[in-house]
């Protein structure tokens, strides 16, 4: 089962994306120049834009297949989305976004862990599953814990307005976080901020992805932040993959 | 046996508060819809929620009558259930409504689309559904239009005249506006009372719209 497996394809005018990639990456880079479709790709892993035709598979769960006719929608899929600058809702505290997407999921995730062990006793193969569900139930982020871990716990009441850029990004992951996704995108999430701000954000970076194992797409230009926390890269260009054996991993 | 100018006054203002309330939800979901989604006929949609805009009022007032008459079957529907409209109160709030429905659907059109979309497509990532996304990041980001689109709509319902008198006449004390009892005292040559309705009309939707125009002054800066 892997974590992201996904052959899409989507006409908009003259431009052609057509990608077919599957990823077992705790942290999968996304990389390529601007208008090769990487924002546009990520869109359709969250439910945003539908593919014209092909399939999306997120931790082993079908959640688009063209001639299965099968779209779930993006509030249901758990695929949480960092655009560029945040996107923080400006009418809210950083508390009141961080904890937005913290109150639809303990539901879905009780309905999710039931089906599972259903299932145990029917099949037996959704073990793994349902192990993995239950690690995540254990290390559920928590306000404080996410606040403390992305060191915004003294921003909590403040309204996002006044936050500067790096600020806003880790209120975002936070929020994204919070929702508890089983696959995190994260759209250029460092490229607002300028490069000294770039290092003290990326070891947050890094403790996301180990605290609390959410496996995350990451887009970039940089080759310095997918070196440091990709564990393999994707190329993008026109709309298209660059063949794997052109793909480097980042950790060599 | 004249009705006391201010009670014409208060009843005016009372239907045009009426009708705001009545209008804002359906112009809500309309304007919701032209703003966001694309849908066969909406061409259609947007040439019937403009047209009172350019359509004689008494043109509107004449199609209203028509409508509620016996013969259509909106009129026989209301027929059946006992509801009385046409020159009683709720013609006049009818009118009020189709009138400023325009406007508001304008406002609140323009208000939703200036939303960044990125907070809804957030928001449903994060597990909200649509109508959730749409009551706590939607309307709370265009809560300025709506307050906006709230006051000129009742400014715009005050002033009601030609659909009016047409569907609602204009029974002194029953149905009678501020603009139709105007209208009256100018015909009769009384200018004292015409004059003091005229004052109360510029205090009354002055005070409306520039209530509008500040706030959107501030929603301009901010």
């Amino acid at each position: 089962m892997s974590v992201l497996a996904c052959e899409v394809q989507i006409m908009q005018g003259a431009f052609t994306l057509e990608v077919a990639l599957s990823s077992d990456a705790r942290v999968l880079g996304l990389a390529g120049p601007s208008g090769s479709g990487k924002t546009t790709l990520l869109e359709m892993l969250a439910g945003l834009r539908r593919p014209s035709r092909g399939r999306i598979e997120v931790g082993g769960i079908v959640v688009f297949d063209a001639t299965r006719r099968i779209d779930v929608p993006a509030h249901l899929r758990r695929v949480g989305y960092v655009p560029q600058d945040g996107a923080l809702f400006p009418h809210m505290t950083v508390q009141a976004n961080v904890l937005y997407g913290a109150g639809g999921v303990p539901g879905r995730t009780r309905a999710l862990a039931a089906s599972g062990g259903t299932a145990v006793h029917d099949h037996p193969e959704p073990l793994a599953a349902v192990e993995g569900e239950a690690r995540r139930l254990s290390a559920r982020p928590t306000l404080a814990s996410v606040a403390e871990a992305l060191d915004i716990t003294a921003l909590l009441p403040r309204p996002v307005t006044q936050l500067s850029g790096g600020e806003r990004q880790r209120v975002a992951l936070a929020r994204a976080l919070m929702a508890r996704p089983r696959l995190l995108l994260l759209d250029e999430p460092l490229s607002g901020v300028d490069r000294a701000r770039k290092r003290t954000i990326l070891p947050y970076l890094r403790a996301l992805r180990d605290q609390w194992d959410v496996p995350m797409v990451y887009v970039s230009h940089d080759a310095e932040e997918l070196a440091l926390l990709a564990d393999e890269v994707c190329l993008l260009e026109g709309g298209r993959v660059v063949p794997s054996g052109h793909r480097h991993s980042a950790q060599d | 046996m004249d009705v006391p100018l201010w009670s014409t006054a208060l009843f005016t203002a009372l239907m045009g508060l009426v009708a705001t309330v009545v209008a804002l939800p359906l112009a809500l979901g309309v304007a919701w819809l032209l703003a966001r989604h694309r849908f066969p006929g909406k061409p259609l949609v947007e040439t019937l929620v403009a047209l009172p805009l350019v359509l004689p009022p008494v043109a509107t007032g004449y199609l209203l009558l028509q409508m509620l008459g016996t013969d259509a079957v909106v009129g026989r529907l209301l027929d059946a259930l006992g509801i009385e409209v046409v020159f009683t109160w709720k013609a006049v709030v009818l009118a009020m409504v189709v009138m400023s429905l325009p406007l508001l659907v304008l406002t609140l059109r323009t208000g939703f689309e200036q939303i960044d979309r990125r907070y809804e497509q957030v928001a449903a990532t994060l597990g909200a559904s649509p109508w959730r996304v749409w009551l706590t990041v939607t309307l709370p980001l265009a809560r300025r239009s709506v307050v906006v689109a709230a006051l000129l709509g009742f400014a715009r319902a005050l002033g009601e005249f030609g659909a009016t008198i047409v569907v609602a006449g204009g029974i002194p004390g029953q149905t009678q506006t501020l603009a139709v009892a105007m209208f009256t005292f100018i015909e009769s040559g009384r200018d004292a009372e015409a004059r003091t309705l005229l004052w109360m009309s510029l205090a009354l939707a002055g005070l409306s719209v520039l209530a509008a125009q500040l706030l959107q002054r501030r929603g301009g800066r901010s």
